[in-house]
């Protein structure tokens, strides 16, 4: 493919700059559906007990996305502790064998699903010196970002607003200043509600976006995945673009000579 | 002797290596990762464990997720 901007996640080169979640579909068709309208190369799973035995016909979410396919990104959804999320991760990368990227979230709150940063930053350490490769989902503090960068994350993933929320992009000067301080890439994860907000994200200069919700609980996720999916890369050429100063008074776009009034 | 799969209790007569456990469990084709007493156990030591009294054995697999 002749892309002239791709985005690069520890050494590997993507054409999309948008990732998806696979949670909260209708079925896996939908799931499957949305995925492929997104245009999403890196979609993230969770790890969870093995049905065993009881639905022994049930699709499973790997022949719909096959790992040959797509970048598989397991995350560590529901821990809130270190150990917790360290094993997860552990887990994922025997189940996928060797597979060593994932996405690290360590949860503070049930009520915010906001980052215990603290845990955050222990088990990224640990996830870093045991090479793994570390897409980490963090609040949007500047600073914490900069540790998280320090400690070895390939890429760090500050929210927009709280997970599931639709709020958009609630702190767009904290998500600038992340940006402008990194040298890893930065994706929006997390708070996206449409597609304004994506592009709103991208124009900032977000390297990507990751959302689930947005596309799973839109009226028709099928066709919310095509809008993502131009949002973020219309968001990504305007900020390459550069967009015109922002001006008090207007500015007339018909020249003044020639004027025959 | 008792033994805890993901978080159910099981009785099993004889002494099981882990990969009889998951022939036993009709499980061979599935993709999934093991962890036992909280310490993953990889893939190519499962005919090498015997699955001892208490046991906690989690199996896990990829689901839908944000």
């Amino acid at each position: 493919m002749n892309n002239t901007d791709p985005l690069i996640i520890a050494g590997q080169v993507y054409n999309s700059r948008l990732l998806t979640g696979t949670g909260k579909f209708k079925d896996m068709d939908e799931t499957r559906l949305a995925t492929e309208a997104s245009g999403a190369e890196i979609v993230t799973v969770a790890i969870r007990r093995s049905n065993i035995g009881q639905h022994p016909d049930e699709p499973n979410l790997l022949d719909v996305l096959p790992p040959e396919h797509y970048t598989l990104l397991p995350n560590t959804a529901g821990c809130y502790t270190v150990d917790d999320a360290v094993r997860t991760c552990r887990l994922a990368r025997e189940l996928l064998d060797g597979h060593n990227l994932v996405k690290l979230e360590v949860l503070g709150d049930e009520k915010t699903l906001f980052p215990n940063v603290i845990e955050t930053l222990k088990a990224a350490e640990i996830l870093v010196n045991d090479d793994f490769n570390v897409m980490v989902y963090t609040n949007d503090d500047p600073i914490i970002a900069r540790e998280l960068e320090a400690i070895g994350c390939v890429a760090v993933m500050p929210l927009a607003a709280p997970i599931g929320s639709g709020l958009g992009i609630r702190n767009p000067y904290n998500i600038l200043e992340i940006i402008e301080n990194a040298t890893v890439p930065i994706l929006v994860d997390a708070g996206v509600g449409t597609a304004s907000d994506a592009a709103v994200a991208m124009e900032l200069g977000c390297d990507g976006i990751l959302m689930n919700t947005a596309i799973a609980e839109a009226q028709q996720p099928v066709l919310m995945a095509t809008a993502m999916k131009n949002a973020v890369k219309a968001g990504r050429q305007a900020f390459l673009a550069g967009r015109m100063p922002r001006k008090r008074y207007a500015s007339a776009s018909s020249p003044i000579d020639g004027q025959f009034l | 002797m008792e033994i805890t799969i993901n978080g159910k209790a099981h009785t099993i007569e004889q002494p099981l290596s882990l990969l009889e456990l998951i022939d036993y469990l009709d499980i061979a084709e599935q993709r999934f990762a093991i962890e036992i007493n909280r310490e993953l156990i990889p893939r190519s030591t499962f005919e090498h464990y015997t699955l001892k009294p208490g046991d906690q054995i989690e199996i896990v697999g990829a689901i839908g997720g944000g």
